[in-house]
C-alpha cells in the first residue's frame, strides 16, 4: 500500500507508535532494553552539559580551541563525547564582529553528543523559517538583542554538517575556573539564541 | 503554551528557554524516538535513510500554525521506512492500534479523539 492510499482516519500517531513497538518487539526485531537504553541515555545522560564542558575548555585552553575550530568532531571526542549525530560537527565561533545562530531548515539535525536532543522550539516550523528570514528580530524576541554593528550568520545544519556555536567568554569571568565557566554555558548559547553571562 | 505559539509572529512572548526544558511533550514521543534509534543501532536501516524520510515527512506537513506535531511526522517517517522494507504493513499497524484503542477501561484513552483532529 502506498502513502497515497492512506486515508484521513488512520489512528493517531501515539497509538501507531505503540503498535509499532509492540509488533517489532514481538517479532524480535527490537529489544526493549536497547530501546529503553537510548531513551535514558538521551533524556538523562547526554545533554547540554557535555557541550558546556567543551566550551569552557576552549575558553581556558587556546590549543584546544584551535583544534575545536579545525575539527569539531575530533576535539569533542577528546573529551569522550561521540556517537549518533556526532559526525561532522562544525564549530563556529562568536566574536565581536560576528554572531552565529544554528537552525536545521529541513528537519531537526542537531549535534546530539554535545547538546542532547533538540528542544521543541528548534523543531518548530516558525523558528526554522524565521531565523533565516529575520534572524535579528527573532533573536530579539527570544531575549537576545544583537548589536546592529554585529553581523548575524545563520548556519543550516544537515546530515553533512551539524553546527555548534562557541559563544564569547563573558566579561567578568577572568577569574573563574573551568568548572565554574562550565556552569555558565547554556544550551541556548550553544545554538546561538542566547549569550553567556556571569551570574550576578 | 507550546513552542509554536510562543514563536508565532504576532506574539512577542519569550520562548521556553531553560536548559532543563522537556524535550518530549508526551511519553509516547520518547518511545517513538527510542524505537527509531534502536532499530538504526541494530542495523534494520541506516540513520541516513530514516533522516531522508523524516525530511520528506516534515516537508509534506500541512498542519496549520500551532498544530504542528513533530513526533507525528517522526512516526510517519518510521512507518514509511518499515513499510518500504516490508518489515510491517500499514494494516498490521492500524489493526494493532485499533486493538490498543479498545483496551479495557483503566488504560489512558486521552489521545484517541484528539489525534483525529490532526489530519
Amino acid at each position: 500500500m502506498t502513502a497515497d492510499s492512506r486515508t484521513a482516519d488512520r489512528p493517531p500517531a501515539a497509538l501507531r507508535a505503540e503498535a509499532l513497538e509492540a509488533l517489532l518487539t514481538e517479532r524480535g526485531l527490537v529489544k526493549t532494553d536497547v530501546l529503553d537504553g537510548f531513551i535514558n541515555r538521551y533524556v538523562n545522560d547526554v545533554g547540554p552539559l557535555n557541550g558546556a564542558k567543551v566550551v569552557a575548555k576552549a575558553w581556558v585552553d587556546p590549543d584546544y580551541r584551535a583544534r575545536l575550530l579545525a575539527d569539531g568532531t575530533g576535539a569533542i571526542k577528546e573529551l569522550g563525547f561521540g556517537g549518533p549525530q556526532g559526525e561532522h560537527i562544525v564549530v563556529v565561533e562568536n566574536t565581536d564582529e560576528v554572531h552565529n545562530v544554528v537552525v536545521c531548515t529541513l528537519c531537526s539535525c542537531y549535534p546530539w553528543p554535545v547538546l542532547g536532543l533538540p528542544p521543541n522550539w528548534y523543531k518548530d516550523p516558525a523558528y526554522r523559517a524565521r531565523v533565516v528570514r529575520e534572524p535579528r528580530a527573532l533573536l530579539a524576541e527570544m531575549g537576545l538583542v544583537v548589536d546592529g554593528a554585529v553581523e548575524i550568520k545563520v548556519w543550516d545544519s544537515s546530515a553533512e554538517n551539524r553546527y555548534f556555536v562557541l559563544p564569547r567568554r563573558p566579561a567578568g569571568s577572568e577569574n573563574l575556573s573551568e568548572e565554574e565557566l562550565t556552569a555558565l554555558v547554556s544550551r541556548d548559547a550553544m545554538v546561538g539564541v542566547a549569550d553567556v553571562k556571569v551570574a550576578s | 503554551m507550546t513552542g509554536a505559539e510562543a514563536l508565532d509572529a504576532v506574539g512577542a512572548t519569550a520562548l521556553p528557554r531553560a536548559n532543563g526544558e522537556l524535550v518530549f511533550d508526551e511519553p509516547w514521543e520518547s518511545r517513538a524516538f527510542g524505537l527509531a534509534a534502536a532499530l538504526a543501532d541494530q542495523g534494520l536501516f541506516s540513520w541516513r535513510d530514516f533522516q531522508t524520510g523524516l525530511i520528506a515527512e516534515v516537508a509534506a506537513d500541512e498542519s496549520g500554525p500551532g498544530e504542528y506535531r513533530y513526533y507525528d511526522r517522526w512516526v510517519g517517517a518510521l512507518e514509511s521506512l518499515l513499510f518500504q522494507r516490508g518489515v510491517v504493513s500499514l494494516e498490521d499497524v492500524d489493526d494493532r492500534a485499533d486493538v490498543l484503542c479498545h483496551r479495557p477501561a483503566g488504560h489512558d484513552h486521552r489521545d484517541d479523539e484528539h489525534g483525529l483532529h490532526d489530519h
